[in-house]
């Protein structure tokens, strides 16, 4: 698996420049409040984390990533504007379009349900550590074959859930793939042509075609 | 979303004393897909936020001679696939399964299922769970309902209108469930039937726990022999939604009669809504085409619709009526199998 470089200072990027912006808010944010309630309960205290940037942990694509974030930060925006990994799309930000599709320990889950924080211990696989770089995953591969999408943005959450139902079965019906995909919208309306991937993708996996 | 400060208990009792005596302060973090949008909207603001993914005691599903003990942090996934649910409480596994999304079924739990807050619209863009204007009068029963109560509304007056959003409950209190709770002064059990509540005021929630209370458990006598179970749900949509109108419905059964029936409706009331009348009606019936739909009358008498939502009295009584007949047809497959 190549090592994704992280962007550098030259040049502000646009997600840099966020990012930048980003922390100089949050700082203005940071009130007494919250310190308040710490000192008010100090049970527990060694537990409690934040509400300025912690130093986490994630283990995402195999790789092991040190960064420092708020606790509000989501699995979702840790993983675009830290770690430059954008396959994972932020659409909806409500766990109600899928397009933020991640497998989280194998399985399928909205990355913008979960905080970056709470995601600390887990095995994170994105779209980008699906295959190595410049090659295509057999379900990538069916998605393109069988038209599965057509301006794309939703195609990433698609294929992420595809991979953790197929896992979980290999041999699916044309019924089964329509209900494994219920997390996932396109406003295309390419429905057809995903369920029809899922079905040769399954069929690629095991060597089928 | 606001700043708050993150705490990660590995027990309960470290959890309970990390929330705070008022509500909105700390809010329980569980599967997320409910907190973390309220947060997000702004609906839930608080100063910290307690997870409780690092605590063990409150994962897994228990199966034993007594029944089952199903901890609150398990996933609907989980729910749904494990073997002991899927053979002896089928309507749950059902229910559990069908939650449309396959990422919300992995990360919503047992516990976040029972506490999420309403959908209610009016409650998700800020106006309460009363949902009034500024004059003190309800928005609801003027405005858009369609996808509110039919029954337990205060038909006009401020109060109430929003409908429980629960998968599980209906299911789970035709078995009969109970929740176990922990707080600062130890631990207490209530039915699921009276865990709910109506909020009479802002700032009341739909439920009895104290702000700094947590669910833990769910427990589950063990399923009486060839007592027949389905949930029905009318959805709009197959994808990523809430149910329009469900029906729980748990057969105790002699030969083929009824011996005793309970029957809970889900998103038709603030609250999981038992239909008495129904269940009574059914007692030392055969359950057919016709008593079951004798029981969908019965279950929606004394519907009372707003201007929008009158649709959702058929949609109550047609699922009251195919949860029956599918339980009914559980039956006669068990006994071909048999």
């Amino acid at each position: 698996m190549s090592k994704r470089k992280l962007p550098t200072q030259k040049g502000l990027s646009r997600r840099a420049f966020l990012k930048t912006t980003g922390a100089a808010v949050s700082a203005g944010v940071v009130s007494g409040a919250a310190a308040e309630l710490l000192n008010a309960q100090s049970t527990a205290k060694n537990k409690v984390a934040g509400p300025g940037e912690v130093p986490i942990t994630l283990r995402v694509n195999g790789e092991t990533h040190n960064l420092n974030v708020e606790p509000r930060v989501t699995l979702l925006d840790a993983l675009r504007d830290r770690l430059d990994l954008t396959g994972a799309k932020k659409v909806c930000d409500r766990g109600t379009c899928g397009t933020c599709t991640v497998l989280v320990d194998g399985k399928a889950a909205y990355a913008c349900s979960m905080l970056a924080i709470d995601a600390q211990g887990r095995e994170i696989l994105t779209i980008e550590g699906l295959a190595p770089e410049g090659e295509l995953h057999p379900i990538s591969a069916a998605f393109v074959e069988n038209d599965a999408q057509q301006c794309g943005f939703c195609t990433p959450g698609f294929v992420m859930a595809c991979k953790a139902y197929l896992d979980r079965n290999p041999n699916p019906t044309e019924a089964q793939a329509k209900k494994a995909l219920g997390g996932n919208l396109c406003r295309c309306g390419t429905y057809i042509g995903v369920r029809a991937a899922v079905l040769d993708a399954a069929a690629r996996m095991k060597g089928g075609r | 979303m606001n700043v708050f400060e993150y705490a990660n208990p590995t027990t309960t009792k470290e959890a309970a004393g990390l929330l705070a005596a008022q509500w909105g302060e700390a809010e329980i973090l569980a599967g997320g897909t409910d907190l973390l949008s309220l947060m997000k909207n702004y609906v839930a603001t608080p100063k910290r936020v307690v997870s409780l993914r690092g605590i063990k005691e409150l994962s897994g599903i228990t199966s034993s001679a007594s029944g089952l003990r199903i901890g609150a942090m398990v996933t609907l996934q989980e729910l749904h696939d494990h073997k002991a649910v899927h053979d002896d409480y089928h309507s749950l596994a059902h229910a559990a399964g069908s939650v449309p999304s396959p990422q919300i079924r992995n990360l919503g739990t047992v516990g976040g299922d029972l506490c999420q807050r309403p959908r209610c619209w009016y409650f998700r863009n800020g106006f309460g769970l009363l949902a009034k204007d500024e004059k003190g009068q309800p928005l609801v029963p003027a405005g858009d309902n369609r996808y509110h109560a039919i029954f337990g509304h205060p038909g006009g007056s401020p109060g109430a209108y929003y409908v429980h959003p629960s998968s599980l409950a209906p299911a789970l209190i035709t078995f009969g469930a109970r929740v176990k709770v922990a707080g600062p002064k130890g631990e207490r059990e209530i039915p699921l039937a009276s865990f709910f509540a109506t909020p009479k005021r802002e700032g009341e929630r739909e439920n009895v726990l104290m702000p700094n209370e947590i669910v833990t458990e769910i427990i589950l006598a063990a399923a009486s022999k060839g007592m027949l179970t389905a949930t029905y749900e009318v959805r709009q949509k197959e994808a990523l939604d809430w149910p329009l109108a469900t029906a729980s419905v748990a057969l105790r059964m002699s030969g083929d009669k009824v011996k005793s029936a309970r029957i809970v409706l889900g998103h038709v009331a603030p609250v999981p809504w038992p239909a008495h009348e129904a269940e009574k009606l059914l007692a030392g019936q055969t359950i057919t085409e016709d008593s079951a739909a004798k029981a969908g009358e019965a279950a929606v008498r004394g519907a009372k619709a707003l201007s929008g939502n009158k649709y959702k009295v058929q949609l109550a009584r047609v699922a009251v009526k195919r949860a029956l007949l599918e339980a009914a047809a559980h039956g006669k497959e068990g006994m071909q199998h048999g």
